[in-house]
């Protein structure tokens, strides 16, 4: 299953370099090449994108997380809702999901104004929505499995039996 | 009487480690590749159980031989994991790390004048342990060209056939060498035949990356005379709360208690919470971390090949071994690297002389660090070579 063990690292590190997975797999270079571009035609790889923590930068980056709750009506799915929604650029995830509401958006941008216009001007009027919450990120402590935090220094002596 | 050491005591020399330690904390460039323990934090899920334990005051002795819970835990594990079937009220106590139960082993079972093998490279700790013991070690070389497996014919050649007892540990702190079960089947032999106790060091069990690990207790009569060591140190990477145990017939572990029993009374009781906690729910944490060695062993395998330095393809543990360029000593090699281009390694002679012309290189570090030490082996091969 190499094609498991190229999306494992690269999930961990995405910018590991074909001749480093190669090197930690029992994979040739030219085979992890072949596999990684076989994973993008399949659409199974859809990007590589970098963690940020915008609260260690000086300009402020505004994240909101939207609940969004839908009526469905015979022409209009979830699929159809989600279709429009998507293709707003402030729109950085866009899930559906069980429990309370609907969908589960994540939008981004410049500031709390700019976010909340969006969410007022462009979401809810759509004719399906019935009612969002819009949740804005204080802090985060994890993003995409790495911990924001200082992380644990290691403390281990440097040479040991 | 004044505070003159023992005897015994001035018998053994400092440890080898200790110099290369004070040369690396001098600078604070060095990328540490001799560290003989894990990189990774000891699993949330058994650190919160010990935090939880102090919470409710959890803080006294437990029964000498550990909690009950704890053992059946352990019995449970080792019957599962490797075939091992224990006794958790009698034939299983649980020490302050392996490395108690090591001492204690030696204590119980050798007397004055007795000679214990000791299959070499080896861990630094046996030797010390048999002769505080007041046993005589008798090292027994392992060969490159044998992987650094143990053989019968290294053995016979060290005279280990008029021992009275054998210590092994596989997979091997330095070499990073396995014993899988086919090569272990005549050192069972062996020490049936010439009547050896064994005792047998299985703390990095968890961590063998092709084929199974075997414990040579579970060959034909080899469990009345084998005690196996095993601790949480490595593959739970819980060094700090210092908790291991030993698997024995039911005598043995009464010996050894004896000595803990007064020696110690009980082992660190938070981190037999922790342990519990992590026999019950860390095997996913386990795996992940065996995942990120093996990705790591075979990266560092690879990049010594590319800079043509020899090293044999180590299995288990998380170090491997390899060989010094001719014209080098270990010793120099592994100075001269750390003050040339602040990589700390280890010289290989400091775990036995069977170990000389190599070098241990732990790959318990993170993979970016490991690239990093790797360049700068080469630059120095270049360099200086
Ligand atoms: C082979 C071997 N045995 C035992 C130990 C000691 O383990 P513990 O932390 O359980 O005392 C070590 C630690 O480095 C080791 O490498």
């Amino acid at each position: 299953m190499s094609e498991r063990e190229v999306l494992e690292l690269l999930r961990e590190n995405a910018r590991y370099s074909t001749a480093d997975i190669a090197r930690m797999t029992d994979l040739e270079e030219s085979e992890v090449e072949a596999t990684i571009e076989e994973l993008e035609a399949a659409g199974v790889l859809r990007g590589y994108q970098a963690v940020v923590d915008w609260d260690a930068l000086e300009d402020e980056r505004v994240r909101a997380e939207v609940e969004l709750n839908v009526t469905l009506d015979r022409e209009t799915s979830y699929g159809d809702i989600a279709e429009r929604l998507a293709r707003f650029p402030q729109v950085t995830s866009l899930r559906l999901v069980s429990g309370d509401y609907d969908f589960d958006m994540e939008v981004e941008g410049d500031s709390i104004r700019e976010v909340s216009q969006f969410i007022s001007e462009k979401v809810a009027p759509v004719p399906e929505i019935t009612q969002t919450v819009t949740h804005y990120v204080m802090t985060s402590y994890k993003e995409n499995g790495i911990e924001l935090g200082d992380g644990d220094d290691d403390d281990r002596l440097s040479v040991s039996p | 009487m004044t505070l003159e050491p023992a005897q015994r005591v001035q018998a053994v020399p400092p440890s080898g480690i200790r110099r290369f330690f004070e040369i690396a904390e001098e600078r604070d460039d060095v990328i540490s590749l001799g560290v003989g323990e894990p990189d990774f934090s000891t699993p949330w899920a058994a650190r919160d159980a010990a935090i939880h334990s102090l919470e409710q005051g959890r803080t006294s002795y437990t029964a000498n031989r550990g909690m009950r819970e704890l053992r059946e835990a352990i019995a449970g594990y080792v019957v599962d994991r490797f075939d091992l079937a224990y006794d958790p009220d009698e034939e299983i106590i649980v020490t302050a790390g392996a490395s108690e139960a090591v001492d204690l082993a030696f204590r119980a079972f050798v007397d004055p004048g007795d000679t214990v093998a000791i299959a070499q490279p080896s861990y630094i700790s046996y030797e010390p342990g048999v002769i505080f013991a007041g046993g005589e070690p008798l090292p027994v070389p392992t060969r490159e060209a044998d992987d650094f497996r143990l053989t019968v014919g290294a053995l016979e050649r060290a005279g280990a056939a008029d021992a009275d007892a054998l210590v092994l540990c596989y997979p091997n702190n330095p070499t990073g060498a396995v014993m899988p079960a086919a090569d272990l089947a005549p050192i069972a032999d062996f020490a049936r035949e010439h009547d050896l106790t064994v005792f047998s060091d299985e703390i990095y069990a968890e961590l063998t990356y092709e084929g199974e690990h075997t414990s040579i207790a579970t060959f034909e009569g080899m469990r009345e005379r084998t005690v196996v060591f095993n601790g949480f140190s490595k593959a739970y990477a819980m060094t700090g709360l210092r908790l291991g145990y030993a698997l024995a017939p039911a005598d043995a572990i009464t010996a050894m208690n004896r000595v803990h029993q007064y020696g110690m009374l009980s082992a660190p009781t938070t981190a037999q919470y922790a342990a519990l906690e992590a026999l019950d729910s860390c095997d996913d944490d386990v795996e992940e971390m065996v995942g990120q060695y093996d990705r790591r062993r075979q990266f560092v395998l690879s990049r010594f090949e590319e800079i043509g330095m020899p090293c044999f393809e180590a299995k288990g543990a998380f170090y491997v071994f390899p060989e010094v360029p001719a014209g080098w000593t270990a010793e120099e090699f592994a100075e001269e690297l750390l003050y040339d281009q602040g990589v700390a390694v280890v010289p290989g002679d400091v775990f036995g002389e069977s170990g000389t012309g190599h070098l241990r290189v732990s790959y318990a570090t993170g993979l970016g660090d490991l690239r990093e030490a790797l360049s700068r082996i080469e630059a120095f091969l270049e360099d200086r070579v």
